[in-house]
């Protein structure tokens, strides 16, 4: 009997995945739970079990595709009776969001984007309080078409105008009706609904305001300026991927192309974002690690022994930010509009390298984690970004950011602002350097810190004494690591 | 006047329908001096003799071939079955026999097959059944399939009185939990007219039996949350309520379908059918439906839970299409 294998919801707010790579080809045998297929979605990489055991008869979906969540991707011709894997939900079922045609640059953006401009451009993925009424004066987002930015060879200008323009808008039969009988353009009345979709409600809603609904939403926008998160919108979104200079500069002598894969264009995107939106400011700190060099010489082994779990200096310098954030709020923030969001928890986001990009997995409530609990939380999280099994939700909702250039050998470094957080303490390597202490000279384990702080929010006279609070913390440890 | 339970008020109905047709007889096992095995005919023998209330051996077929050749003959024969499972036993004689007669000899058979059907009573694969869609699936017949002591005494005396053949399903989990007054003077329920048991105008509840209360409940506890659900009682599988439901759906427009039988091959997909067919351009989400699963009624109690529709899954379910 032939399962289906169908491309998987990674998440609640997840609509579509990219097939990264197949791991079997048509005609190999496979076991139940095998993995089947590596997938890239907006939140997470994941390796994708099969769903049966059997021969996989047909891939439907070639690696480097982005698809709908529930479309199917491969059939497996089961051996003997096997179930029908999640038979797809009506949701899935009905047509996914197609992309709409990639702008061919920044200054051309389709008209309608330019009647949205002033305000903000919510995008699916980040739902904030406003949204709703500012939504109104949007076009429904554009989706890149992925399969197609993946071409390798440069694509003329007029040719991605016109490939794949039309853009289809979830709704239902009803509200189709219901735009035909009122002639109201679908595109233009934004979707409340799962997944997007144009209800009864956003219809009934966009009926009864009529023309003027625009108009009256757009004027409520200014109560909700452009923030980080609201200028993600869709066209700024791309934006951030078209290259500096004209085209036919890029190209010359001998090159190959290489499609950027999904991580690589939202690792992209988010950075550009971030380094537009936040004015960054950066503070150097240098910190004396040798009583905690020391501390972890003498109890590597025996903190290994008794607890299962690395002991690495990554853990210290966790603990001594979130004794720095609970004594200055202000640096645990994100920013809305004109609102300052304090968060109450202090969830960590460790910057994590991977062989084929950068995650930032998050250590959640890390205010009430002894230093043990932090060890482990960071190694599991590590560990399970390495071999993709990281859960969607597991990458979200950071307060602020670790990163450790200083892995690398780095001096130090000075890192871009993690959105929607407003900064990020950087780690330089750790290394013995002669210091003066006390007119004499010794040598000590030093490390470079660096804070890399929203200025919009973070003055320098809190990101000083919140590093010193840090240095302060890390120079004169005294928790007990066991 | 004491509320009654849906027991009581189907023997009110058969007394009723006893007393006012001399043709109307009562067939079946046990129903004579043992008052049947819910005591559904308890005092009939007693009040019409063993003429009118015929005790049976136990077969099935007979007491159906039996009945079938008396509504030929001018008698309209009230048979129980006493597992309306058992009713499989004469499968050949109701959808051949029964079904076709006034379609092909002009010989209608006036006649009621009732019985206890149903789970949720930890009666096992056996004593749980829920059939009608085997005999919904035959022209010819009416399928009734009550949910209230109200509607279950006014619905079998028109099932008596209808000139066609009658499959009346008792859910037996109701058969004393339910209790209603009912009217002193004489009313009926007329076969093929649904009711609304809540208004609503989010979403709209299909069911019937015993899972219109499990939907009620859920309504109750979708009202928290804002959604406000229409639930209607089918009453009448067969004929289908059609305007009832279209004109709900087309009020809602958002349908869930609720029912205890099983799924594959359940109401359910025929009213899906029917929505797309009549009232397509009315819809705001997939139809929904929460039935049991597809397999025999289990014995065991946690199983037969978890086998059912209950109120959570029906609210998860509405809650899921609301959100559409």
């Amino acid at each position: 009997m032939a399962v289906e294998v169908v491309m998987p919801q990674m998440g609640e707010s997840i609509f579509e995945g990219t097939i990264t790579k197949w791991l079997k080809k048509a005609g190999d045998k496979i076991e139940r739970d095998e993995p089947l297929f590596e997938i890239s979605t907006d939140k997470v990489d994941a390796e994708i079990p099969s769903p049966s055991a059997g021969v996989l008869k047909e891939i439907k979906i070639a690696e480097g595709q982005t698809v709908p969540v529930q479309t199917v991707v491969a059939v497996i011709e089961a051996d003997g009776a096997g179930a029908r894997l999640a038979a797809p939900s009506a949701i899935a079922k009905a047509e996914a969001l197609e992309g709409g045609p990639a702008p061919a640059g920044v200054e051309a953006p389709p008209p309608d984007d330019e009647k949205a401009a002033p305000g903000p451009v919510p995008t699916k993925k980040d739902p904030q309080p406003g949204a709703q009424e500012t939504a109104a004066a949007a076009p429904a987002p554009p989706r890149a078409p992925e399969s197609k930015t993946a071409s390798s060879a440069p694509p003329a200008k007029s040719a991605s105008a016109d490939a794949g323009s039309r853009e289809k808008v979830r709704s239902s039969p009803l509200v189709r009706r219901l735009a035909k009988e009122h002639e109201v353009d679908l595109t233009q009345v934004p979707g409340t609904g799962a997944g997007g979709r144009v209800s009864k409600k956003d219809i009934l809603g966009a009926i009864e305001g009529g023309g003027a609904r625009a108009e009256a939403s757009s004027t409520a926008a200014p109560a909700a300026p452009s923030t980080a998160q609201s200028g993600a919108g869709a066209p700024a979104a791309r934006a951030t991927i078209e290259s500096a200079v004209p085209r036919e500069k890029i190209y010359f002598g001998k090159y190959d192309v290489q499609p950027m894969s999904v991580m690589r264009q939202k690792i992209a995107e988010h950075m550009v974002l971030s380094k537009r939106v936040s004015p960054h400011v950066y503070s150097v700190d240098e910190v004396d690690m040798t009583p905690i060099a020391n501390l972890r010489a003498k109890s590597k082994a025996k903190f290994e022994e008794s607890t299962g779990t690395k002991l690495t200096f990554m853990p210290f310098f966790v603990r001594a930010a979130v004794e720095g954030l609970r004594a200055f709020p202000t640096v645990n923030a994100s920013v809305d509009g004109t609102n300052v969001v304090l968060h109450k928890e202090c969830n960590i986001g460790i910057a994590v390298a991977l062989d084929w990009g950068l995650i930032v997995p998050v250590i959640k409530n890390a205010e009430e984690k002894n230093f043990l609990g932090i060890a482990r939380s960071m190694n599991d999280l590590a560990e399970r970004a390495r071999s993709k099994k990281l859960k969607p939700e597991e990458v979200a909702e950071s307060t602020f950011s670790i990163t450790n250039p200083g892995v690398f050998g780095g001096l130090f470094g000075l890192p871009v602002i993690n959105q929607p957080n407003v900064a990020i303490l950087g780690l330089g390597a750790i290394e013995k350097r002669p210091v003066v202490i006390d007119d004499a000279i010794a040598i000590r384990s030093m490390v470079y810190l660096t804070l890399s702080y929203d200025h919009r929010v973070v003055d320098g006279a809190i990101a000083h004494q919140f590093m010193a609070k840090i240095k302060h913390t890390l120079e004169n440890w005294i928790e007990s690591i066991l | 006047m004491a509320p009654v339970t849906m027991l009581e008020a189907i023997r009110q109905a058969i007394f009723e329908e006893m007393d006012r047709d001399p043709a109307v007889v009562a067939i079946g096992e046990d129903i004579g001096v043992y008052g049947g095995a819910f005591k559904v005919t308890e005092g009939l023998l007693e009040r019409y003799g063993n003429e009118r209330v015929i005790e049976t051996p136990i077969s099935e077929t007979a007491i159906v071939g039996a009945a079938c050749g008396m509504s030929y003959l001018g008698l309209r024969p009230i048979v129980e079955m006493q597992f309306i499972d058992f009713i499989a036993c004469c499968f050949n004689q109701v959808t051949n026999f029964v079904a076709k007669g006034h379609y092909l000899w002009g010989a209608p058979a006036p006649m009621v097959i009732r019985g206890p059907s149903g789970g949720g009573v930890h009666g096992g694969p056996f004593h749980s059944a829920n059939p009608e869609m085997y005999f919904a699936h035959t022209p010819g017949l009416k399928i009734v399939y009550p949910s209230t002591p109200y509607d279950a005494k006014g619905l079998l005396k028109s099932a008596v009185r209808d000139n066609n053949p009658v499959l009346f399903f008792e859910h037996k989990f109701l058969y004393r939990r339910i209790k209603e007054e009912l009217p002193a003077e004489e009313y009926t329920v007329p076969l093929g007219k649904a009711v609304t048991r809540r208004e609503g105008r989010d979403i709209t509840i299909l069911s019937y039996a015993a899972m219109m209360h499990t939907s009620l409940e859920a309504a109750a506890e979708l009202a928290k949350d804002g959604i406000e659900a229409e639930v209607i009682d089918l009453r009448t599988l067969m004929p289908l309520d059609k305007d009832a439901i279209l004109a709900s759906v087309k009020k809602t427009n958002k349908l869930l379908i609720v029912h205890e039988d099983t799924r594959t091959g359940g109401i359910a997909g025929e009213i899906a059918s029917l929505v797309c067919e009549n009232a397509f351009e009315d819809l705001d989400g997939p139809i929904a439906r929460v039935t049991s699963l597809d397999t025999p009624v289990p014995y065991a109690p946690t199983l037969e839970e978890h086998f059912l529709p209950n109120v959570a899954k029906v609210a998860a379910a509405a809650r899921e299409l609301a959100r559409y």
